[in-house]
C-alpha cells in the first residue's frame, strides 16, 4: 500500500480532486476576484450598509450573471461551476452572492424560463453584462412563507395590465432597473416584467438591518402601475412559476452557505493556532479542538452534499425536495459553524476586524430567505410522508 | 499579425519548495504549478495590443515545460490567448539561461511571429536574462522593461522604465519586448473564456522538431543552501508606549541606525 499524504486541513477529503480542470479554473478565478475586489472593502461596505452598484459590471465582465443560462450572452456553465462560483462569492460575503443569485437565478432565470423571445432579447444580454439590474418581487409584508396568499393584484384595462400592491424584503430593489413582479391575476398567479422607472412604482430601501448589510433590501410599492400586455411572462401560471426560480436560487445558496462557513472555519483554525492563553495556543485545548473538528466535519459533509446535488442537477434529475434537503442542511450547519467560530475568537469575534460575525449575521438572512428552516422541514416532511403539514 | 508570448510554468509562490540534492533541481511533483506571474503581465500587454489591432491579430503562448504541465496554460488561454505551443523534451530539463533562450529562439523561428513579448523575470529562477538572450539569438531589436506598448504601422513604440522616469523608444517589427508590471493588471479570465479555452489547441514540439539537439547548459550549479534560519526576535515588554519607543530608539542608536 502506498503511504497516504497527510490531509490538508483546508481540503481534508481532497474534494478538489472531484472537480474538472475547468471547474477549478472557474473557482480560482472567482476566488481571485473576491480576494482582490471584495475582501479589502467588505468590512467597510458592511458597516456603511452599502454595496457599490458598479460591482455588477465587474461580475458581468467575469460572466457570472446568469452563468448557468444558455444563449442571450450567458455563459451556459454547468451546475457545479455555478455552485462553486456561489461558494467563492459567499466566502467573501453573502451580500455579494445575493446580488448574483437574485440577478441570475431569480430575475434572469424567470425571463429565460418563462419569458417570450422578445422579453429575452430585450433584457437578458444587458443583464448578463451587469448593465441592468433585476430584482424578484414575491414576498409581501403579510405573505412570506405563504406566498400563495399574496395581495398584489393585476387587472386588465383594455389590453394593458394595471398592477397594485406592495412587495417586501426585495433584494437589489433600490438598485434595480427591472422587477419581476408576481401578482394575482384573474386566472391565478402571474409574473410581470416591470421596469422600475414606470409611473406609480416607488422603492423604499430598508434601513437598519443587522444582517446582509452589504446588500440592498427594499420595499416595492406599486400603485396603479400600467404595463403593456406583453409585460406578462406568458408561460408561467400559478405558484410553480416563482417556485421554479426559487429552486435555482436555493441551489446556489446551498453552495454559497458552505463558502461563508469555510471562511469562518479557516479564520477560527488560524486564530486557534496562534492565540495563546494559559501559556499555549488555544488550539491545543480539547474543548477548542472539539469545536474545530465539529466545524470540519459539517463543512466537509455539506460541501460533499453540494457537490452531489450539483452532479445530480447536471444529469438532469434533481427534485426540488432534494434541493430543500441541501438548503435546510447546509444553511443550518453554516450558521452553527459561524457561531462556533465566533466563540473561538472570543472578543475579537465580535468585531469587523475578523469576517466571522459578519458571516454569522448574514447567515441569519440566508436562513430566512428562499424558505425558512421550518418551510424546508415541512417540504421534506411532506416528501417522505406524503402528508402536507402546510395547511 | 502574430504575437507570441513566452510563458514559464513555475511552482506556486506559496508552495513549500524542496530541492532534490542529487539532481539539484526543484522537486516539482506534488506541487501546484502556476503561470509565472510576470508572464501574466506580458499576456495582458499582448491582449491589449490584440484588442487595438483587431481580429486578424493572434496571440500564441510559447512555453518550455514538461508536457505533463501543459494544462496549466489553460488559464492563459481562458484569459484570451488564441493557442499555445509547448516545447517539451527530456533533454531540455535543467536548462540554464543560455540553453533556454537558444531553444526558445529556435522554437520561435519555427512558429513564426511579428512580435515576441516576455515577462521581465521568472518567479523561480529570477535571472531576468532570457528575454535579452532570445533577442540576441534571433538578431531582433530587444526593448526591455517596457511599461507601455503601441504598434504604429510596421513599428512598435515602447516606453522603457528607468530609475528616473521613462524613455520613449521605437523599432521596426519583428521585435522582442519584455514588460514591467506597469503595463496593467492581468485581466481575470471570464467564464466564457474558461469555457472556450478547452477547445483551443496546445501543440507540442520536441527538440528534434525545432532542430535543437545535443546541447548542454553552459553553467553548472555547484551547491545550494536554504536561506539561513532567522534568529529569534527580541521582544521588548514595555509598560507604556513611551517606554517602548525609548527601548526601540536605544536599540537603533546602539547600531548607529538613527
Ligand atoms: C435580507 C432578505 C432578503 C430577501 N430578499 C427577497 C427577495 O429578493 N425577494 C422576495 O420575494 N423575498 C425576499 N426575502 C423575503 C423572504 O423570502 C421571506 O422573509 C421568507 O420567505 C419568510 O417570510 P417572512 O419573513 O414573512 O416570515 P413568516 O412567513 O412570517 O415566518 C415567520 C416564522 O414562522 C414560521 N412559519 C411560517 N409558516 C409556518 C408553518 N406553516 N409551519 C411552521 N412554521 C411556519 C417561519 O418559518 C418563521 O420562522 C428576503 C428576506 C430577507 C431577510
Amino acid at each position: 500500500m502506498t503511504e497516504a499524504a497527510a490531509p490538508d486541513p483546508l481540503d481534508f477529503l481532497v474534494l478538489d480532486a472531484l472537480l474538472s480542470d475547468e471547474e477549478r479554473l472557474t473557482r480560482d478565478t472567482v476566488r481571485a476576484w473576491v480576494r482582490d475586489r471584495v475582501l479589502p472593502e467588505i468590512a467597510r461596505w458592511f458597516e456603511a450598509g452599502i454595496l457599490p452598484k458598479e460591482l455588477a459590471r465587474e461580475l458581468g465582465d467575469l460572466g457570472l450573471l446568469g452563468m448557468q443560462l444558455t444563449g442571450y450572452g450567458c455563459a451556459g456553465s454547468g451546475a457545479v461551476a455555478y455552485g462553486l462560483s456561489c461558494m467563492e462569492l459567499e466566502a467573501g460575503d453573502s451580500g455579494v452572492r445575493s446580488l448574483v443569485s437574485v440577478q441570475g437565478s431569480l430575475a434572469m432565470h424567470a425571463i429565460h424560463r418563462w419569458g417570450s423571445e422578445a422579453q429575452k432579447r430585450e433584457w437578458l444580454p444587458q443583464m448578463a453584462r451587469g448593465e441592468r439590474i433585476g430584482c424578484f418581487g414575491l414576498s409581501e409584508p403579510d405573505f412570506g412563507s405563504n406566498p400563495a396568499g399574496m395581495r398584489t393584484r393585476a387587472r386588465r384595462d383594455g389590453s394593458d395590465w394595471i398592477i397594485d400592491g406592495t412587495k417586501m424584503w426585495i433584494t437589489n430593489g433600490g438598485i434595480a432597473d427591472v422587477a419581476i413582479i408576481w401578482a394575482q391575476a384573474p386566472d391565478g398567479i402571474r409574473g410581470f416584467v416591470v421596469p422600475t422607472g414606470v409611473p406609480g412604482f416607488t422603492i423604499n430601501d430598508i434601513e437598519r438591518k443587522l444582517s446582509l448589510r452589504a446588500s440592498v433590501t427594499s420595499e416595492l410599492v406599486l400603485s396603479g402601475v400600467r404595463v403593456p400586455t406583453d409585460a406578462m411572462l406568458e408561460s408561467a401560471s400559478g405558484l410553480s412559476g416563482p417556485l421554479a426560480c426559487l429552486c435555482e436560487a436555493r441551489f446556489g445558496l446551498l453552495w454559497g452557505s458552505m463558502g461563508a462557513a469555510r471562511t469562518c472555519y479557516e479564520t477560527a483554525l488560524q486564530y486557534a493556532k496562534t492565540r495563546v492563553q494559559f501559556d499555549r495556543p488555544i488550539g491545543g485545548f480539547q474543548l477548542i479542538q472539539q469545536r474545530l473538528v465539529a466545524m470540519l466535519l459539517e463543512l466537509q459533509k455539506g460541501t460533499l452534499l453540494a457537490l452531489h446535488l450539483g452532479r445530480m442537477k447536471e444529469k438532469g434529475g434533481l427534485h426540488p425536495a432534494q434541493v430543500s434537503f441541501g438548503k435546510l442542511n447546509n444553511v443550518r450547519v453554516a450558521l452553527d459553524i459561524a457561531r462556533s467560530a465566533r466563540a473561538v475568537l472570543g472578543a475579537s469575534g465580535v468585531t469587523l476586524e475578523y469576517p466571522v460575525i459578519r458571516h454569522m449575521n448574514n447567515l441569519e438572512s440566508v436562513s430566512t430567505y428562499e424558505g425558512t428552516e421550518e418551510v424546508h422541514t415541512l417540504i421534506l416532511g411532506q416528501a417522505i410522508t406524503g402528508l402536507s403539514a402546510f395547511d | 499579425m502574430r504575437i507570441v508570448v513566452t510563458v514559464k510554468l513555475v511552482p506556486d509562490l506559496n508552495a513549500e519548495k524542496r530541492i532534490d540534492p542529487t539532481t539539484k533541481r526543484l522537486v516539482r511533483t506534488g506541487m501546484e504549478t502556476v503561470l509565472n506571474p510576470y508572464d501574466e503581465y506580458a499576456l495582458e500587454a499582448a491582449l491589449q495590443l490584440k484588442a487595438k489591432q483587431g481580429d486578424d491579430t493572434t496571440v500564441t503562448l510559447l512555453s518550455m515545460a514538461s508536457e505533463s504541465l501543459k494544462e496549466t496554460l489553460r488559464k492563459a488561454l481562458a484569459m484570451g490567448a488564441d493557442d499555445a505551443v509547448v516545447l517539451s523534451d527530456d533533454a531540455l530539463a535543467g536548462s540554464d539561461v543560455a540553453m533556454t533562450s537558444a531553444a526558445l529562439a529556435q522554437a520561435l523561428k519555427k512558429i513564426g511571429f511579428d512580435l515576441v513579448i516576455c515577462g521581465g523575470l521568472a518567479d523561480d529562477g529570477s535571472t531576468g536574462g532570457v528575454p535579452g538572450a532570445i533577442a540576441e539569438h534571433l538578431g531582433l531589436p530587444g526593448l526591455t522593461n517596457a511599461r507601455h506598448l503601441e504598434i504604429v504601422g510596421g513599428t512598435i513604440k515602447a516606453q522603457r522604465e528607468t530609475d528616473s522616469g521613462y524613455q520613449a523608444v521605437t523599432c521596426p517589427l519583428p521585435a522582442l519586448v519584455s514588460v514591467t508590471m506597469a503595463v496593467g493588471e492581468p485581466r481575470y479570465a471570464s467564464l466564457k473564456g474558461i469555457m472556450g479555452a478547452k477547445k483551443k489547441t496546445i501543440a507540442t514540439l520536441s527538440g528534434s522538431d525545432i532542430g535543437f539537439e545535443n546541447r548542454a547548459p553552459k553553467t553548472e550549479l555547484l551547491s545550494f543552501a536554504p536561506p539561513p534560519a532567522r534568529t529569534k526576535a527580541r521582544i521588548v515588554e514595555a509598560s507604556d508606549g513611551a517606554t517602548g519607543a525609548r527601548a526601540i530608539f536605544d536599540f537603533l542608536r546602539e547600531r548607529k541606525l538613527v
